[in-house]
Protein backbone atom coordinates (compact mmCIF):
# COMPACT_ATOMS: atom_id res chain seq x y z
CA UNK A 1 0.00 0.00 0.00
CA UNK A 2 1.54 3.32 -1.03
CA UNK A 3 1.78 5.93 1.65
CA UNK A 4 -0.19 9.16 1.64
CA UNK A 5 2.87 11.07 0.55
CA UNK A 6 3.48 8.71 -2.38
CA UNK A 7 -0.08 9.10 -3.52
CA UNK A 8 0.14 12.85 -3.30
CA UNK A 9 3.29 12.84 -5.40
CA UNK A 10 1.72 10.61 -8.02
CA UNK A 11 -1.36 12.80 -8.27
CA UNK A 12 0.72 15.89 -8.81
CA UNK A 13 2.88 14.17 -11.42
CA UNK A 14 -0.14 12.91 -13.36
CA UNK A 15 -1.58 16.39 -13.17
CA UNK A 16 1.60 17.81 -14.69
CA UNK A 17 1.43 15.23 -17.47
CA UNK A 18 -2.18 16.11 -18.11
CA UNK A 19 -1.24 19.74 -18.47
CA UNK A 20 1.36 18.85 -21.07
CA UNK A 21 -0.92 16.63 -23.11
CA UNK A 22 -3.66 19.23 -22.93
CA UNK A 23 -1.28 21.88 -24.22
CA UNK A 24 -0.05 19.59 -26.99
CA UNK A 25 -3.61 18.92 -28.01
CA UNK A 26 -4.34 22.61 -28.30
CA UNK A 27 -1.18 23.29 -30.24
CA UNK A 28 -2.02 20.42 -32.59
CA UNK A 29 -5.51 21.80 -33.08
CA UNK A 30 -4.14 25.18 -34.08
CA UNK A 31 -1.57 23.65 -36.39
CA UNK A 32 -4.15 21.31 -37.85
CA UNK A 33 -6.26 24.20 -39.03
CA UNK A 34 -3.31 25.69 -40.88
CA UNK A 35 -2.17 22.36 -42.28
CA UNK A 36 -5.66 21.53 -43.45
CA UNK A 37 -5.95 24.87 -45.17
CA UNK A 38 -2.62 24.36 -46.91
CA UNK A 39 -3.71 20.91 -48.08
CA UNK A 40 -6.98 22.28 -49.41
CA UNK A 41 -5.37 25.21 -51.15
CA UNK A 42 -2.97 22.89 -52.92
CA UNK A 43 -5.75 20.76 -54.31
CA UNK A 44 -6.74 22.94 -57.30
CA UNK A 45 -3.22 22.78 -58.70
CA UNK A 46 -2.94 19.01 -58.66
CA UNK A 47 -6.47 18.67 -60.03
CA UNK A 48 -5.81 21.02 -62.93
CA UNK A 49 -2.49 19.34 -63.50
CA UNK A 50 -4.18 15.95 -63.69
CA UNK A 51 -6.67 17.35 -66.20
CA UNK A 52 -3.98 18.74 -68.49
CA UNK A 53 -2.06 15.50 -68.16
CA UNK A 54 -5.01 13.33 -69.11
CA UNK A 55 -5.74 15.63 -72.06
CA UNK A 56 -2.26 15.21 -73.41
CA UNK A 57 -1.95 11.52 -72.74
CA UNK A 58 -5.23 11.03 -74.59
CA UNK A 59 -3.82 12.89 -77.54
CA UNK A 60 -0.63 10.87 -77.35
CA UNK A 61 -2.38 7.54 -77.11
CA UNK A 62 -1.20 4.91 -79.53
CA UNK A 63 1.85 6.85 -80.56
CA UNK A 64 5.45 5.74 -80.51
CA UNK A 65 7.99 6.91 -78.01
CA UNK A 66 5.77 7.49 -75.01
CA UNK A 67 7.82 8.67 -72.04
CA UNK A 68 9.03 5.90 -69.69
CA UNK A 69 7.54 7.92 -66.84
CA UNK A 70 4.12 6.86 -68.15
CA UNK A 71 4.83 3.58 -69.84
CA UNK A 72 7.50 2.33 -67.44
CA UNK A 73 10.85 1.03 -68.62
CA UNK A 74 9.56 -2.43 -69.31
CA UNK A 75 10.83 -4.04 -66.14
CA UNK A 76 9.59 -4.31 -62.57
CA UNK A 77 12.57 -5.87 -60.86
CA UNK A 78 13.64 -3.02 -58.59
CA UNK A 79 11.04 -1.20 -56.53
CA UNK A 80 11.58 2.14 -54.87
CA UNK A 81 9.31 2.80 -51.92
CA UNK A 82 9.12 6.44 -50.93
CA UNK A 83 7.96 6.48 -47.33
CA UNK A 84 6.81 9.86 -46.05
CA UNK A 85 6.34 10.14 -42.30
CA UNK A 86 6.44 12.83 -39.64
CA UNK A 87 9.46 14.27 -37.87
CA UNK A 88 8.00 13.91 -34.41
CA UNK A 89 6.31 11.17 -32.47
CA UNK A 90 3.49 11.34 -29.93
CA UNK A 91 0.84 11.28 -32.61
CA UNK A 92 -0.87 7.97 -32.03
CA UNK A 93 -0.62 5.38 -34.74
CA UNK A 94 0.20 7.86 -37.47
CA UNK A 95 3.84 7.00 -38.12
CA UNK A 96 3.53 3.33 -37.31
CA UNK A 97 0.60 2.75 -39.65
CA UNK A 98 2.51 4.22 -42.60
CA UNK A 99 5.61 2.26 -41.64
CA UNK A 100 3.56 -0.90 -41.27
CA UNK A 101 2.06 -0.53 -44.71
CA UNK A 102 5.47 0.06 -46.28
CA UNK A 103 6.95 -2.87 -44.35
CA UNK A 104 4.26 -5.25 -45.56
CA UNK A 105 4.70 -4.12 -49.14
CA UNK A 106 8.47 -4.47 -48.90
CA UNK A 107 8.21 -7.98 -47.45
CA UNK A 108 5.75 -9.02 -50.10
CA UNK A 109 8.01 -7.73 -52.86
CA UNK A 110 11.03 -9.40 -51.34
CA UNK A 111 9.22 -12.73 -51.12
CA UNK A 112 8.45 -12.37 -54.82
CA UNK A 113 12.16 -12.08 -55.44
CA UNK A 114 12.12 -8.36 -56.26
CA UNK A 115 14.69 -5.90 -55.04
CA UNK A 116 13.43 -3.22 -52.70
CA UNK A 117 14.93 0.19 -52.11
CA UNK A 118 13.64 2.66 -49.58
CA UNK A 119 13.56 6.42 -49.86
CA UNK A 120 12.75 7.81 -46.44
CA UNK A 121 11.19 11.21 -46.05
CA UNK A 122 10.90 12.08 -42.38
CA UNK A 123 12.81 10.86 -39.35
CA UNK A 124 10.20 8.68 -37.69
CA UNK A 125 9.90 6.34 -40.63
CA UNK A 126 13.64 5.76 -40.52
CA UNK A 127 13.39 4.86 -36.83
CA UNK A 128 10.56 2.43 -37.47
CA UNK A 129 12.10 0.59 -40.41
CA UNK A 130 15.78 0.79 -39.47
CA UNK A 131 15.85 -2.60 -37.77
CA UNK A 132 14.66 -4.55 -40.75
CA UNK A 133 15.61 -2.60 -43.84
CA UNK A 134 18.69 -0.58 -42.94
CA UNK A 135 20.52 -1.95 -46.00
CA UNK A 136 17.70 -1.07 -48.35
CA UNK A 137 17.55 2.59 -47.37
CA UNK A 138 19.16 4.38 -50.24
CA UNK A 139 18.12 7.91 -49.41
CA UNK A 140 16.99 9.86 -46.38
CA UNK A 141 15.57 13.34 -46.34
CA UNK A 142 14.12 15.06 -43.35
CA UNK A 143 12.33 18.35 -43.02
CA UNK A 144 13.04 18.93 -39.35
CA UNK A 145 14.24 22.45 -40.04
CA UNK A 146 11.27 23.28 -42.22
CA UNK A 147 8.36 25.00 -40.52
CA UNK A 148 5.96 25.07 -43.43
CA UNK A 149 6.28 22.65 -46.28
CA UNK A 150 6.70 24.58 -49.48
CA UNK A 151 6.73 23.44 -53.04
CA UNK A 152 10.51 23.71 -53.22
CA UNK A 153 10.77 21.05 -50.48
CA UNK A 154 8.74 18.66 -52.59
CA UNK A 155 10.81 19.58 -55.60
CA UNK A 156 14.02 18.39 -53.95
CA UNK A 157 12.40 15.02 -53.31
CA UNK A 158 10.93 14.89 -56.81
CA UNK A 159 14.23 15.82 -58.43
CA UNK A 160 16.05 13.11 -56.49
CA UNK A 161 13.49 10.47 -57.52
CA UNK A 162 13.80 11.48 -61.17
CA UNK A 163 17.57 11.45 -61.00
CA UNK A 164 17.53 7.92 -59.64
CA UNK A 165 15.05 6.86 -62.31
CA UNK A 166 17.20 8.29 -65.07
CA UNK A 167 20.22 6.47 -63.68
CA UNK A 168 18.22 3.26 -63.85
CA UNK A 169 18.37 2.67 -60.11
CA UNK A 170 14.77 1.47 -59.95
CA UNK A 171 11.89 0.47 -62.20
CA UNK A 172 8.77 1.11 -60.19
CA UNK A 173 8.21 3.86 -57.64
CA UNK A 174 5.49 3.87 -55.00
CA UNK A 175 4.77 6.66 -52.57
CA UNK A 176 3.51 5.95 -49.05
CA UNK A 177 1.74 8.62 -47.06
CA UNK A 178 -1.34 9.15 -44.97
CA UNK A 179 -4.37 10.69 -46.51
CA UNK A 180 -6.30 13.13 -44.38
CA UNK A 181 -9.98 12.19 -44.23
CA UNK A 182 -10.95 13.99 -41.05
CA UNK A 183 -9.56 14.53 -37.56
CA UNK A 184 -10.44 11.03 -36.44
CA UNK A 185 -9.46 9.12 -39.55
CA UNK A 186 -6.26 9.18 -41.53
CA UNK A 187 -5.86 6.54 -44.17
CA UNK A 188 -2.39 5.23 -44.94
CA UNK A 189 -2.15 5.22 -48.72
CA UNK A 190 0.17 3.74 -51.31
CA UNK A 191 0.30 5.56 -54.60
CA UNK A 192 2.25 4.45 -57.62
CA UNK A 193 4.27 7.32 -59.10
CA UNK A 194 6.33 5.67 -61.81
CA UNK A 195 5.04 4.39 -64.15
CA UNK A 196 2.12 6.73 -63.69
CA UNK A 197 -1.18 4.95 -63.59
CA UNK A 198 -3.35 6.17 -66.42
CA UNK A 199 -5.72 8.82 -65.14
CA UNK A 200 -9.34 7.96 -64.74
CA UNK A 201 -11.04 8.54 -68.05
CA UNK A 202 -14.59 8.33 -66.79
CA UNK A 203 -14.71 11.94 -65.64
CA UNK A 204 -13.03 13.28 -68.72
CA UNK A 205 -15.48 15.47 -70.52
CA UNK A 206 -13.02 17.36 -72.66
CA UNK A 207 -11.74 14.31 -74.48
CA UNK A 208 -13.45 15.13 -77.75
CA UNK A 209 -12.14 18.69 -77.92
CA UNK A 210 -9.33 19.20 -80.31
CA UNK A 211 -6.42 20.90 -78.59
CA UNK A 212 -3.52 22.66 -80.15
CA UNK A 213 -0.15 22.34 -78.52
CA UNK A 214 2.57 24.90 -78.31
CA UNK A 215 5.29 23.60 -78.57
CA UNK A 216 4.36 20.04 -79.56
CA UNK A 217 2.85 17.38 -77.31
CA UNK A 218 6.06 15.52 -76.66
CA UNK A 219 7.89 18.56 -75.42
CA UNK A 220 5.07 19.61 -73.14
CA UNK A 221 4.71 16.11 -71.80
CA UNK A 222 8.45 15.98 -71.21
CA UNK A 223 8.14 19.04 -68.98
CA UNK A 224 4.85 18.11 -67.43
CA UNK A 225 5.64 14.59 -66.23
CA UNK A 226 8.65 15.41 -64.05
CA UNK A 227 6.74 18.30 -62.58
CA UNK A 228 3.81 16.04 -61.92
CA UNK A 229 6.03 13.86 -59.73
CA UNK A 230 6.94 16.86 -57.58
CA UNK A 231 3.30 17.89 -57.41
CA UNK A 232 2.27 14.43 -56.23
CA UNK A 233 5.02 14.46 -53.61
CA UNK A 234 3.96 17.93 -52.51
CA UNK A 235 0.37 16.82 -52.17
CA UNK A 236 1.44 13.78 -50.16
CA UNK A 237 3.56 15.94 -47.84
CA UNK A 238 0.69 18.32 -47.19
CA UNK A 239 -1.79 15.50 -46.61
CA UNK A 240 0.76 14.01 -44.24
CA UNK A 241 1.11 17.32 -42.43
CA UNK A 242 -2.61 17.57 -41.84
CA UNK A 243 -2.89 13.89 -40.91
CA UNK A 244 -0.06 14.17 -38.41
CA UNK A 245 -1.67 17.04 -36.57
CA UNK A 246 -5.06 15.35 -36.68
CA UNK A 247 -3.63 12.12 -35.29
CA UNK A 248 -1.71 13.99 -32.61
CA UNK A 249 -4.80 15.90 -31.59
CA UNK A 250 -6.81 12.71 -31.22
CA UNK A 251 -3.99 10.94 -29.37
CA UNK A 252 -3.46 13.84 -26.98
CA UNK A 253 -7.18 14.16 -26.37
CA UNK A 254 -7.18 10.51 -25.36
CA UNK A 255 -4.14 10.96 -23.17
CA UNK A 256 -5.70 13.95 -21.43
CA UNK A 257 -8.86 11.99 -20.73
CA UNK A 258 -6.90 9.01 -19.41
CA UNK A 259 -4.89 11.26 -17.15
CA UNK A 260 -8.15 12.72 -15.82
CA UNK A 261 -9.46 9.25 -15.00
CA UNK A 262 -6.23 8.36 -13.31
CA UNK A 263 -6.31 11.49 -11.18
CA UNK A 264 -9.87 10.69 -10.13
CA UNK A 265 -9.04 7.17 -9.03
CA UNK A 266 -5.83 8.27 -7.28
CA UNK A 267 -7.67 11.04 -5.45
CA UNK A 268 -10.27 8.52 -4.34
CA UNK A 269 -7.72 6.15 -2.83
CA UNK A 270 -5.85 9.12 -1.32
CA UNK A 271 -9.01 10.28 0.47
CA UNK A 272 -9.84 6.76 1.58
CA UNK A 273 -6.44 6.28 3.08
CA UNK A 274 -6.51 9.66 4.77
CA UNK A 275 -9.88 8.77 6.30
CA UNK A 276 -8.53 5.40 7.42
CA UNK A 277 -5.60 7.09 9.09
CA UNK A 278 -7.82 9.56 10.94
CA UNK A 279 -10.03 6.71 12.13
CA UNK A 280 -7.00 4.80 13.25
CA UNK A 281 -5.68 7.76 15.23
CA UNK A 282 -9.05 8.33 16.86
CA UNK A 283 -9.26 4.68 17.91
CA UNK A 284 -5.80 4.93 19.41
CA UNK A 285 -6.73 8.02 21.41
CA UNK A 286 -10.03 6.57 22.59
CA UNK A 287 -8.59 3.22 23.60
CA UNK A 288 -5.73 5.04 25.31
CA UNK A 289 -8.24 7.12 27.33
CA UNK A 290 -10.27 4.02 28.27
CA UNK A 291 -7.21 2.25 29.59
CA UNK A 292 -6.59 5.03 32.11
CA UNK B 1 -18.58 45.15 -75.15
CA UNK B 2 -16.56 41.99 -75.54
CA UNK B 3 -17.37 38.81 -73.65
CA UNK B 4 -15.53 37.75 -70.54
CA UNK B 5 -14.23 34.30 -69.63
CA UNK B 6 -13.16 32.43 -66.54
CA UNK B 7 -9.49 32.94 -65.67
CA UNK B 8 -7.62 30.98 -63.03
CA UNK B 9 -4.05 31.35 -61.89
CA UNK B 10 -2.93 28.41 -59.80
CA UNK B 11 0.31 27.84 -57.93
CA UNK B 12 1.11 24.65 -55.99
CA UNK B 13 0.49 26.49 -52.74
CA UNK B 14 -2.87 27.96 -53.60
CA UNK B 15 -5.38 29.27 -56.07
CA UNK B 16 -3.95 32.72 -56.61
CA UNK B 17 -6.59 34.27 -58.79
CA UNK B 18 -9.96 33.08 -60.00
CA UNK B 19 -11.97 35.75 -61.75
CA UNK B 20 -13.75 36.70 -64.90
CA UNK B 21 -11.35 38.36 -67.30
CA UNK B 22 -11.68 40.24 -70.55
CA UNK B 23 -8.26 39.46 -71.89
CA UNK B 24 -5.06 37.91 -70.65
CA UNK B 25 -1.59 38.23 -72.12
CA UNK B 26 0.38 35.04 -71.56
CA UNK B 27 4.18 34.69 -71.93
CA UNK B 28 4.34 31.47 -73.98
CA UNK B 29 7.68 29.83 -74.74
CA UNK B 30 7.00 30.45 -78.43
CA UNK B 31 6.10 34.06 -77.81
CA UNK B 32 3.57 36.14 -75.95
CA UNK B 33 -0.03 35.52 -76.89
CA UNK B 34 -3.30 37.12 -75.90
CA UNK B 35 -6.28 35.07 -74.83
CA UNK B 36 -9.77 36.45 -75.19
CA UNK B 37 -13.16 34.80 -74.85
CA UNK B 38 -13.80 31.84 -77.19
CA UNK B 39 -10.13 31.31 -77.89
CA UNK B 40 -9.34 28.02 -79.62
CA UNK B 41 -8.27 25.28 -77.17
CA UNK B 42 -4.51 25.40 -76.66
CA UNK B 43 -2.09 23.90 -74.20
CA UNK B 44 1.09 25.91 -74.07
CA UNK B 45 4.21 26.09 -71.96
CA UNK B 46 4.97 29.45 -70.43
CA UNK B 47 8.31 31.04 -69.70
CA UNK B 48 9.24 33.51 -66.97
CA UNK B 49 7.51 36.73 -67.78
CA UNK B 50 4.66 39.06 -67.04
CA UNK B 51 1.03 37.99 -67.22
CA UNK B 52 -1.31 40.89 -67.90
CA UNK B 53 -4.85 40.31 -66.84
CA UNK B 54 -7.63 42.69 -67.85
CA UNK B 55 -10.38 41.91 -65.38
CA UNK B 56 -14.05 42.24 -66.19
CA UNK B 57 -14.23 45.23 -63.87
CA UNK B 58 -11.67 46.95 -66.07
CA UNK B 59 -8.84 46.64 -63.57
CA UNK B 60 -5.45 45.61 -64.88
CA UNK B 61 -3.50 43.07 -62.85
CA UNK B 62 0.12 42.37 -63.66
CA UNK B 63 1.81 39.29 -62.27
CA UNK B 64 5.26 37.87 -62.65
CA UNK B 65 5.32 34.11 -63.24
CA UNK B 66 8.05 31.50 -63.40
CA UNK B 67 7.63 28.73 -65.98
CA UNK B 68 4.48 26.64 -66.10
CA UNK B 69 1.57 25.76 -68.36
CA UNK B 70 -1.39 27.53 -69.87
CA UNK B 71 -4.52 25.53 -70.58
CA UNK B 72 -7.04 27.30 -72.77
CA UNK B 73 -10.22 25.28 -72.86
CA UNK B 74 -13.78 26.23 -73.82
CA UNK B 75 -14.41 26.76 -70.11
CA UNK B 76 -11.72 29.39 -69.79
CA UNK B 77 -8.03 29.83 -69.19
CA UNK B 78 -6.06 28.08 -66.47
CA UNK B 79 -2.48 29.02 -65.77
CA UNK B 80 -0.41 26.55 -63.79
CA UNK B 81 2.80 28.02 -62.47
CA UNK B 82 5.28 27.28 -59.71
CA UNK B 83 5.89 30.81 -58.63
CA UNK B 84 3.80 33.92 -58.86
CA UNK B 85 4.46 37.35 -57.52
CA UNK B 86 2.38 40.42 -57.91
CA UNK B 87 4.27 43.17 -59.62
CA UNK B 88 3.02 45.58 -56.99
CA UNK B 89 5.12 44.00 -54.28
CA UNK B 90 7.70 42.67 -56.68
CA UNK B 91 11.21 42.27 -55.41
CA UNK B 92 13.69 43.31 -58.07
CA UNK B 93 16.59 41.99 -56.03
CA UNK B 94 15.18 38.49 -55.99
CA UNK B 95 15.02 38.34 -59.76
CA UNK B 96 18.51 39.74 -59.88
CA UNK B 97 19.63 36.96 -57.54
CA UNK B 98 17.94 34.34 -59.69
CA UNK B 99 19.72 35.69 -62.74
CA UNK B 100 23.05 35.52 -60.92
CA UNK B 101 22.28 31.93 -59.87
CA UNK B 102 21.38 31.01 -63.43
CA UNK B 103 24.65 32.53 -64.66
CA UNK B 104 26.55 30.40 -62.19
CA UNK B 105 24.65 27.34 -63.34
CA UNK B 106 25.64 28.04 -66.92
CA UNK B 107 29.21 28.44 -65.81
CA UNK B 108 29.27 25.32 -63.63
CA UNK B 109 27.30 23.00 -65.89
CA UNK B 110 29.19 19.79 -66.56
CA UNK B 111 27.36 18.41 -69.57
CA UNK B 112 26.33 20.27 -72.70
CA UNK B 113 22.74 19.33 -72.11
CA UNK B 114 22.72 20.89 -68.65
CA UNK B 115 24.46 23.97 -69.94
CA UNK B 116 21.88 24.39 -72.69
CA UNK B 117 19.11 24.11 -70.15
CA UNK B 118 20.69 26.62 -67.79
CA UNK B 119 21.38 28.92 -70.70
CA UNK B 120 17.73 28.77 -71.69
CA UNK B 121 16.58 29.60 -68.18
CA UNK B 122 19.02 32.47 -67.99
CA UNK B 123 17.72 33.87 -71.25
CA UNK B 124 14.15 33.57 -70.04
CA UNK B 125 14.93 35.32 -66.78
CA UNK B 126 16.61 38.14 -68.62
CA UNK B 127 13.58 38.40 -70.89
CA UNK B 128 11.40 38.68 -67.84
CA UNK B 129 13.58 41.42 -66.45
CA UNK B 130 13.41 43.26 -69.73
CA UNK B 131 9.63 42.85 -69.80
CA UNK B 132 9.35 44.36 -66.35
CA UNK B 133 11.60 47.29 -66.98
CA UNK B 134 9.70 47.99 -70.18
CA UNK B 135 6.36 48.07 -68.45
CA UNK B 136 7.48 50.28 -65.60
Amino acid sequence: MPSLKDLKNRISSVKATQKITKAMQMVAAAKLRRAQMAAEEARPYSQRMAKVLSNISNAMEGREGVSPLIAGNGSDQVHLLVVATAERGLCGGFNSSIAKMAREKARQLQSEGKEVKLFMVGKKGVDALRMEFSNAMVEKIDFREVKHIEFTNAETVGARILEMFENGEFDVCTLFYSEFKNIMTQIPTAQQLIPALSPDKSDNNTADIFYEYEPDEEEILGELLPRNISVQVFRALLENGASEQGARMAAMDNATRNAGEMIDSLTLSYNRQRQAQITKELIEIISGAEAL
Amino acid sequence: MAESFAFELVSPEKLVLSEQAMQVVVPGTEGYFTVMANHAPVIAMIKPGVVEVMLESGDLRRLLVRSGFADVSPNGLTLLTEQVSDLVDFDAEELEQQIINAREDVHDAKTDEKRAKAQLLLGQLEDAKAAISQSN
